[in-house]
């Protein structure tokens, strides 16, 4: 591998700005002070506080019922549009629509889902954030599963329908198998993206049901406590976690 | 050539056939009228450069092609018990044939004994003997230390057995195989040519292969369908396609050699401004191709009698015999003459061309 020289320093600088912040952070939730910034001592005070907060808990299941359920539908639409647009229609236009909602910006999606449901009347709720969810959910799914499709030899299939297999059949023991990696990255990546998911559910959520994000939001309005901290940290856990658990599913889907 | 001598009354009973079978991809014909018929127990190739449709027809005889137009049929049972069952109705998994593919399509995610008793397992064949038979096909193809394997831990020679082992466990009564040595290198190619043929006799199975290398076709196909252009141009042993090719393309396809155009003219051919005795001008008039295989072509010195003459431009030796490609003037391409030993003549020389006038071949032009 041959060395950087000086192109070094915007890596370190990048790196450096991307992450400090994200260090302070970690570190000040063990922070004893109640004054944000000023250290005075190590505590997991404020984890506890976290556990007791009645806004914080139900603000995160909130967004577990959203996340799982939005997980759950969008891999299963994502991966059927998947095997459609590249097994059987082959247009490049359907695939570009299907895959249209993960590039388009938030706020643009959030607002026309928001005139959406005003105009065909459904109440505004956790399900309402789910299915808003499940729209980009999809194509994120889509993509990634799109991919993988792109790599498999598609007679693979002709194969199992030659040696007597149904179409069903095939479907589950052949198609299945050799997407299942990239099924279950497209879903991790789902439910990464709708965990911390703030605009299109700030659009789109009734008043009553708030999801973290938005719980978060109406707390910083006050001021960062070291409370935030200990969540975000939380928050920061999970997503390293299921982040690193996808690269590792993708390595193996690539060693096979 | 290695080509096994099959029982002539038995070879003639039809196993499949392919009437009147067309395909278009736009203004493009794949199978324009393709008529033919295959043998029971004969290794068939189909030949041809690429885009002739000869896929295309493995294709829909497997079933992943929707035909225009035609019929194919398959024979079931045998003697008085025989019937013709209309292949064209069934779906790919309920038809009597299966496909090797190119690519062989090996399921990543199964072991070698896996992939083998996948078919098996679909027809509901009873556990035991699905067992049995995949160790049974597995010694055959000579991988028995592999069957817990995965593909990717396979080499291509081995892949394409696991392949073969997978298709014939069905015992289908048409195997087909598309460009079944493709994918490996050279001296694994010559192998397993030996190696399909030899399992051929073996199972007992008829064997279709799709092919664009003529070398490979000749060597173990019983009989050959020449294909281009979407139309069948001649279908024939492959001693008979040399000798006797039905048209330009044939001869040109197949095997090397040199092609005078000319007119027929009395009992010979008006070529070259001279007049070319052919013994047989077999009823053809008009405009013809008088083809000269190089081992036809006799060369001598300059001044004898010849029916031709020219300059050596070119010398090649390979051992035991050598080629000479001779320039004659109004031919695009030189007269090759190939003879055992040392080539005799040198680059620059003039020599004289000669051949057996009842050995030479006359093809017609056009339709």
């Amino acid at each position: 591998m041959r060395s950087l020289g000086w192109l070094r320093l915007p890596l370190i600088g990048a790196f450096t700005f991307l992450y400090i912040p994200i260090a302070v952070l970690v570190v000040m939730s063990f922070n004893a002070s109640k004054v944000p910034f000023v250290w005075t001592g190590f505590s997991t005070r404020w984890y506890g506080e976290l556990a007791s907060n009645d806004l914080i808990r139900e603000g995160l299941i909130n967004t577990l019922i959203v996340a799982v359920g939005a997980t759950v539908l969008a891999t299963i639409l994502g991966t059927l549009i998947a095997i459609g647009v590249a097994r059987y229609v082959r247009s490049s236009v359907l695939e570009a629509y299907s895959l249209a909602p993960a590039i388009i910006p938030d706020l643009v999606l959030a607002i026309g889902l928001l005139a959406f449901f005003s105009l065909v009347g459904v109440t505004l709720s956790l399900f309402s954030v789910l299915l808003a969810h499940v729209v980009f959910g999809m194509a994120f799914v889509a993509a990634v599963v799109i991919a993988r499709l792109g790599q498999t030899d598609p007679s693979l299939e002709e194969a199992s329908r030659d040696l007597g297999a149904s179409a069903v059949a095939t479907f589950i023991r052949v198609t299945l198998p050799s997407l299942g990696p990239a099924i279950l990255a497209g879903a991790l990546l789902v439910f990464t993206l709708s965990i911390d998911e703030f605009v299109v559910a700030f659009f789109t959520d009734g008043p009553s049901t708030p999801t973290l994000p938005i719980v978060i939001y109406s707390m910083v309005r006050f001021g960062v406590t070291p409370e935030i901290n200990a969540l975000a940290t939380l928050l920061l856990l999970v997503s390293f976690t299921i982040v690193i658990s996808a690269q590792r599913i993708t390595r193996l889907t690539d060693a096979v | 050539m290695t080509s096994t001598t099959v029982d002539p009354g038995d070879a003639r009973e039809i196993l499949l056939s392919v009437s009147s079978v067309s395909k278009a991809y736009g203004p493009v014909r794949a199978l324009d009228d393709v008529s033919l018929e295959i043998w029971r127990n004969e290794f068939f190739a189909l030949l041809g450069p690429s885009g002739c449709g000869k896929t295309t027809l493995l294709r829909a005889i497997a079933g992943f092609e929707d035909l225009d137009g035609g019929s194919i049929t398959i024979m079931s049972g045998e003697g008085p018990d025989a019937a013709s069952d209309d292949l064209l109705a069934l779906p790919p998994n309920k038809r009597p044939v299966n496909l090797m593919f190119q690519s062989y399509a090996l399921f990543p995610h199964m072991s070698v004994r896996k992939n083998i008793a996948y078919g098996l397992e679909r027809e509901g064949v009873a556990r035991a003997e699905v067992a049995a038979r995949v160790s049974e096909v597995l010694a055959t193809v000579g991988l028995e230390d592999k069957a817990s394997s995965r593909p990717a831990q396979l080499s291509g020679g081995q892949k394409q057995r696991v392949a073969l082992a997978r298709a014939i466990v069905k015992r289908p009564r048409l195997l087909l195989l598309d460009e079944p040595l493709s994918a490996l290198d050279r001296k694994v190619r010559a192998e397993m040519q030996i190696e399909l043929k030899r399992l051929q006799s073996e199972v007992g199975i008829t064997f279709v292969v799709v092919t664009h290398d003529q070398e490979e076709a000749m060597s173990m196909a019983d009989r050959i369908a020449v294909m281009d252009g979407g139309r069948v141009q001649q279908v024939a042993d492959p001693v008979t396609l040399y000798g006797q090719p039905a048209n330009v393309f044939v001869a040109g396809f197949i095997g090397s050699g040199t092609l005078i155009p000319g007119v027929i003219d009395g009992a010979g051919l008006r070529a070259l401004g001279r007049h070319i005795p052919i013994a047989d001008t077999r009823g053809l008039a008009g405009a013809a191709v008088l083809m000269l295989r190089p081992e036809q072509v006799r060369l001598v010195d300059s001044g004898e009698i010849a029916l031709l003459d020219g300059e050596v431009v070119e010398t090649h030796f390979y051992g035991g015999s050598s080629t000479t490609s001779i320039r004659v003037a109004g031919l695009d391409n030189p007269v090759i003459a190939s003879q055992p030993g040392a080539p005799v003549h040198l680059v620059g020389e003039r020599v004289g061309i000669t051949w057996d006038s009842s050995s030479s071949v006359l093809l017609a032009v056009g339709p």
